[in-house]
């Protein structure tokens, strides 16, 4: 039903370098569809997430990111995508305040409260694949209210 | 079973086997019908409301315009897609039809009223074919009209999608504006800014009245907010998470928020439904949590002395 | 377009006000260069050169705040509480606070302040008008 617009853009996933690089283009890429700065931000941080464990726990990979059109809608897709060993509980992994890294218990469900549509596949030894959409919010940004 | 020559066309005519009347002969049968007698349908169709609501130049005016409600119908029939609401026939009359279904919308009159009343346009033209038949109860003239009240009904469900998608527009334009309209956030005094929250707390809306907020709180550098949920009829869970979160992100910004205007039906409400408000500040009235904001801060609001009263 | 993104991380800004330090973070913290940091005010508060009194982090130029980033904080601050010191994060913009306000974090550990003068304020030091004397660069 979301049909893609333009094909596919694929950004490395190999180093703490390209972390910086996917949050700005993940960025640019949302401002530019007309995301709301909040929206951008909650977009940006779950992608600054999902890639680190892509780094971290994946070993390495990438993110493919989709520009999606549903007649006037506009919307993002981001996929995670790692060959590494996988997650072996998914359901531990998405519980509230569960990590296995240290973090602040931000994770896997930290990520999916920040976007609409969240998914996940992952099998022990066979990599993982996180995937983010995100569509722009129908009603303008809040103006600043103060007299 | 006959039928009389409709029109100027030489018209063949066949004896049928009553019960095999094949549904594109009807189709023809009604387009050939529509075609010619367009003037007189027009002219039985003028006077109605819907009609008359939007063209008020002239009668001429509505003539026309029914006269291209008939011409779509005949399309339609051409193409023998009597049931099919999305048939290209109907393409050029849809803005007319949802003016006219508008304007009755406006003049206040419900969907099923304004459905009625094109339901009330079938029974002229039905008149009309039935004076085409030599034998108005026979099997031809029945199919047709079978035919011309299947095509009046899918006219109708066209006219009942302009009225919802017209409604539905309605109704997202409105929730814009009512979105849009600013939440005031009011500077109380130095360090202080308050917020009236008015209606249901649903999630879209305080995600504004949160984003308006901390905007306020950056733009005055106010150390205190205070929600005032006088103006909101009911707190349930999500209301109060939703208040939490404002009050979080607040605080994560270096800015403490009071929440004002818990009634004690509100505050029975809260402790009735287990909801734990955490370490919120709340106050009965907007002037408490303005006086705690103020003490806070170390201000103290005393009288003037009276003048004339210090003794001599 | 990725020479943006140095090889070598610049290490963050570590400058006294009087006897606060004030660390301020601009847009992207690399692993290499947060670990510096951590170093660099720890070492500080431990052993000089002059006594500290306080630590503001003013983050009003940080757009994303993820969980590396969260934690890096959170360790700034439970070393320096260690060390006796307090740790105040100034400046947190909102959309950033929304984003963790709704993630559920509340960085616990941390005092939080609207900016670097009414952090000031929080640790009892008056807002200086006028910039240090002596900047220091951090490491």
């Amino acid at each position: 039903m979301h049909a893609p617009l333009v094909p596919t853009t694929r950004l490395p996933i190999g180093s703490d370098v390209d972390l910086g690089w996917v949050r700005q283009q993940v960025r640019q890429t949302a401002a530019r569809l007309g995301f709301g700065l909040v929206q951008q931000t909650k977009l940006v941080t779950a992608a600054s997430e999902l890639a680190r464990n892509t780094l971290v726990h994946g070993g390495g990979g990438h993110l493919e990111m989709t520009l999606l059109e549903d007649g006037a809608a506009r919307g993002l897709r981001l996929s995670f995508v790692d060959a590494g060993p996988g997650i072996r509980d998914v359901e531990l992994a998405m519980t509230d305040g569960y990590t296995s890294g240290g973090g602040l218990g931000l994770g896997l469900s930290g990520a999916r409260r920040l976007v609409q549509e969240f998914t996940l596949e992952s099998r022990p030894g066979q990599g993982t694949t996180v995937t983010l959409t995100d569509w722009v919010a129908g009603f303008p940004s809040a103006r600043a209210g103060s007299p | 079973m006959v039928c009389r020559p409709v029109g100027h066309e030489a018209h063949r005519e066949t004896m049928q086997v009553a019960e095999h009347d094949t549904a594109p002969r009807i189709a023809q049968d009604l387009t050939r019908f529509l075609e010619t007698r367009r003037e007189q349908i027009a002219q039985r169709w003028a006077d109605a409301a819907l009609f008359r609501a939007v063209f008020t130049v002239s009668r001429d005016e509505a003539v026309e315009a029914c006269k291209a409600v008939v011409d779509a119908l005949a399309d339609v029939a051409r193409t023998g897609r009597l049931e099919d609401v999305g048939a290209p026939g109907f393409g050029a009359v849809r803005d007319q039809l949802g003016r006219m279904s508008a304007s009755r919308s406006r003049a206040g009159f419900a969907p099923s009223h304004i459905a009625d009343e094109v339901a009330g346009l079938r029974e002229p033209v039905a008149a009309l074919l039935r004076a085409e038949y030599e034998e108005p109860a026979g099997e031809r003239a029945h199919a047709c009209l079978l035919a011309l009240t299947v095509l009046m009904g899918t006219l109708r469900l066209v006219v009942m999608q302009t009225t919802v998608s017209a409604g539905e527009e309605l109704i997202a334009r409105q929730r814009e504006q009512l979105l849009e309209v600013a939440t005031p956030v009011i500077k109380l005094w130095e360090g202080i800014v308050a917020v009236p929250l008015i209606g249901t707390l649903d999630s879209a809306r305080s995600q504004v009245v949160m984003e308006n907020l901390l905007e306020a709180i950056v733009a005055e550098r106010s150390q205190y907010a205070i929600l005032d949920i006088t103006g909101v009829p009911t707190v349930d869970s999500l209301v109060a998470q939703h208040l939490m979160k404002t009050v979080a992100a607040a605080r994560l910004m270096g800015a403490e928020c009071i929440v004002s205007g818990i009634r004690p039906a509100i505050a029975q409400t809260i402790v009735h439904l287990g909801i734990d408000l955490g370490s919120i500040i709340t106050r009965a009235g907007l002037a408490d949590a303005l006086a705690y904001a103020l003490n806070r801060q170390g201000i103290v609001v005393s009288p003037r002395p009276v003048a004339g009263a210090s003794p001599r | 377009m990725t020479g943006v993104f140095a090889a070598h991380p610049v290490p963050v800004p570590v400058l006294a006000l009087g006897d606060v330090l004030l660390v301020t973070l601009q847009g992207e913290l690399h692993d290499g260069a947060a670990g510096q940091l951590q170093h660099d005010v720890a070492r500080r508060i431990a052993s000089g050169p002059a006594p500290v009194g306080g630590v503001v982090i003013d983050i009003s130029g940080v757009d994303i705040v993820d969980s590396f980033l969260g934690r890096v904080l959170a360790e700034i601050a439970a070393s320096a509480s260690l060390l006796a010191t307090r740790t105040v994060l100034a400046g947190m913009r909102p959309a950033v606070a929304i984003t963790l306000a709704e993630l559920g974090l509340t960085l616990p550990g941390l005092v939080t302040a609207l900016d670097v003068d009414a952090a000031l304020s929080l640790l009892d030091r008056a807002p200086s008008p006028v910039p240090p004397a002596h900047p220091e660069e951090g490491a």
